[in-house]
């Protein structure tokens, strides 16, 4: 060797990278640099590149094409064992016939490291297991689990990170708290960490900046509130969270703001949340935004008229309204439940506000279902 | 009351069966061990006079046999172990849809008798067959040189019977293996040998186990090998048994060294079932 990759550091940068199986191309001419200290999130449905691309980071696949650099270090070909990049694995693989401490202590001992006693107690105490140090694997529960899989590669205090789904085999509730407690570690430690999902809400839990990824390549990068607001197209505005997208077309500008009309109806958008080509757009409004009035109410902002509430369901926090409009589109809205009632009732003919900032607008030739026929949950079977 | 008794009812027969073909003759093998000659009786009449010294006489007189029986069986043991395990490997790990099919072929030999698989290696390795003179012609064996009636022989004939039994446990035990595993041995900075010698060998301990001594104690009992395969110098314990009952009709000799043979090897499994360190691998 002519260099020592295992010394690399400093900033993730993968360069054109293309990865085909046969004709398939799981990952299509992707460039993408990930700062370092960040906790980077690639969000996107099964099948959508994502843990092909985390695997090439491994060492574990082979890009077809391009070029992966670690700071300065070109580490396109380095075998897994002579990277300084360690993974947490999804269903963790923890090393059945070793001790938790054992698992914790390989990396250790094969780089010949000195003090393993002392480094992985600091780990289990830093994942507070400490006491399970002489267990095996299988005596543990999912969530100790997934906790040891991350002390065993934290403890290597690797330039990068990387977790594969590391929470998908964990129930709700643990998960939610894991996604928290991961957050803090990786605070902690501050280690570059690269975080593979298919759960939007993780994602946005836990990650700096998403890359929303999509056949092969990156849709969307940006922060979590960054692609939420402002989505730049039907995919990422529909994987996620949910979005109501109204056909349209722009019929005036008006210093920072543009003008569309959505079927004879006049509203107003900033421009910088427009990605339109032309003057065919969707004006894209999140649920949450909207707000329902009754005709005869005075409301200011946005204006859509002409609704009847079609469905009402209360699901605790919020009631969700489903407002079918005149041009046949049924429109989703959710409302607070902050005032104690619910004002409006099946068949209540009822007027659609909200504020304008709070538009975007995709191309018009966009296919308005993108993305939103994956279901999360569904995936988390395969 | 009634539900507590059907599984052992169910057990019934199993155990009716092992008591008439199992108990029964071991009690009458170990009462036989101990007879002698009827004075002035007709070839094959023993009676019962408790003479233990039968075991001694039997050992010391055939040593020589029983350790060529244990070297043998612990060669073609290994040799087994070596071809195996990259076979088993390889099935369990490379073979992609190919698994079924090759599993079969390494269970296909079952299909013929044990005996005519025997009775063809000495065709295989013998003048007209084809090893002999290619091995000649290129001056790895001298031209008198033979191979059949040579311990070679049997050892490889040994090796050959029992390849199956090794392979199929090892298969086993390697096909359970998680990949993952080894991808996060390579991740955790392991190269393919440590990882081998670290993850895939300790994993597969359970395989290696079971098939050595799936080959190790039928090769060491084994007679048919050494006696279509070798020669007189070749004898295995097994062969001087198979003599003394049928030929010699020496009784007393045979059932004493069928239970020093037996004796024998419960001793080298439990040493080297211990000194695997199985319990490790649960």
């Amino acid at each position: 060797m002519s260099f020592d990759a295992s010394t690399a550091r400093g900033d993730l940068i993968l360069t054109r990278i293309t990865k085909s199986y046969g004709d398939f191309k799981a990952v299509d001419d992707l460039s993408l640099t990930i700062p370092k200290g960040s906790f980077f999130a690639l969000l996107g449905p099964s099948g959508c590149g994502k843990t092909t691309t985390l695997r090439m980071i491994a060492g574990l696949e082979e890009p077809t094409v391009g070029s992966i650099h670690l700071g300065e270090t070109d580490i396109t070909t380095t075998k897994p064992y002579q990277r300084p990049i360690n993974t947490v694995f999804q269903n963790y693989a923890l090393f059945p016939h070793l001790t938790i401490f054992e698992n914790i202590a390989f990396g250790l001992r094969r780089r010949g490291f000195k003090d393993v006693d002392a480094e992985v107690n600091k780990v289990l105490n830093l994942v507070e297991l400490p006491h399970l140090a002489s267990r095996k694997p299988t005596q543990l529960s999912g969530g100790q689990q997934q906790r040891i899989a991350l002390a065993r590669a934290i403890v290597n205090r690797p330039a990068l990170l990387l977790l594969d789904e590391p929470l998908g085999a964990l129930d709700l509730k643990l998960r939610r708290q894991m996604q928290i407690e991961l957050k803090w570690i990786q605070k902690e430690v501050g280690l570059t960490f690269v975080h593979v999902t298919h759960d939007q809400e993780e994602a946005m839990t836990m990650a700096d900046t998403i890359a929303v990824m999509n056949e092969g390549q990156i849709e969307q990068m940006g922060s979590p509130a960054d692609l939420y607001d402002n989505p730049e197209t039907a995919f990422v505005a529909n994987f996620l969270g949910q979005s109501n997208l109204i056909k349209g077309t722009i019929s005036g500008n008006d210093g920072d703001s543009l003008v569309a009309d959505l079927y004879g109806q006049k509203i107003s958008l900033p421009k910088s949340r427009s990605h339109a080509t032309d003057n065919s757009i969707y004006a894209g409004i999140r649920p949450e935004k909207f707000r329902i009035s009754l005709l005869n109410t005075p409301v200011s902002g946005n204006v859509l008229s002409g609704g009847h509430i079609e469905d009402v369901s209360y699901i605790g926090v919020s009631t969700q309204y489903q407002v079918a409009m005149p041009w046949g589109q049924e429109l989703i809205v959710f409302e607070q439940n902050d005032d104690g009632v619910a004002p409006f009732k099946k068949g209540d003919a009822v007027n659609i506000s909200w504020e304008p900032i709070f538009t975007f607008a995709l191309r018009g030739d966009e296919d308005v279902t993108a993305g939103s026929e994956v279901n999360p949950e569904v995936l988390d079977e395969e | 009351m009634g539900k507590i008794r059907t599984p052992y009812l169910l057990l019934l027969p199993g155990f009716g069966f092992l008591f008439t073909f199992f108990i029964l003759p071991i009690l009458n093998l170990a009462q036989t061990s101990t007879q002698t000659p009827v004075g002035g009786g007709d070839t094959g009449q023993y009676e019962q006079t408790f003479r233990f010294q039968n075991y001694i006489d039997a050992f010391l007189d055939n040593k020589e046999q029983f350790a060529r029986s244990f070297i043998y069986a612990i060669i073609a043991t290994i040799l087994a172990l070596m071809i195996s395990y990259p076979l088993a490997y390889a099935i369990a790990f490379k073979a992609g849809k190919y698994k079924n099919f090759l599993l079969v072929l390494v269970v296909a030999p079952f299909f013929t008798s044990f005996l005519l698989r025997t009775v063809a290696w000495k065709q295989i390795l013998g003048e007209e067959g084809f090893v002999v003179p290619t091995l000649r012609s290129l001056g790895i064996i001298s031209q008198s040189t033979t191979l059949t009636s040579t311990s070679f022989a049997v050892v490889m004939g040994m090796t050959y019977n029992f390849l199956p039994f090794m392979t199929l446990p090892l298969y086993a035990s390697i096909d359970r293996i998680d990949p993952r595993t080894l991808e996060a041995s390579g991740d955790l900075y392991a190269n393919a040998f440590t990882t081998f010698r670290k993850v895939t060998l300790p994993l597969s301990m359970p395989g290696v186990v079971a098939g050595t001594l799936l080959t190790f104690i039928p090769a060491a009992g084994d007679y048919v090998n050494a006696s279509i395969l070798g020669s007189p110098n070749t004898k295995m314990i097994g062969n001087v048994i198979e003599s003394r009952y049928f030929k010699i009709v020496d009784y007393p000799t045979a059932a004493a060294l069928s239970f020093t043979l037996m004796a024998a090897i419960l001793i080298l499994v439990t040493i080297y079932i211990r000194k695997a360190g199985t319990e490790e691998l649960v």
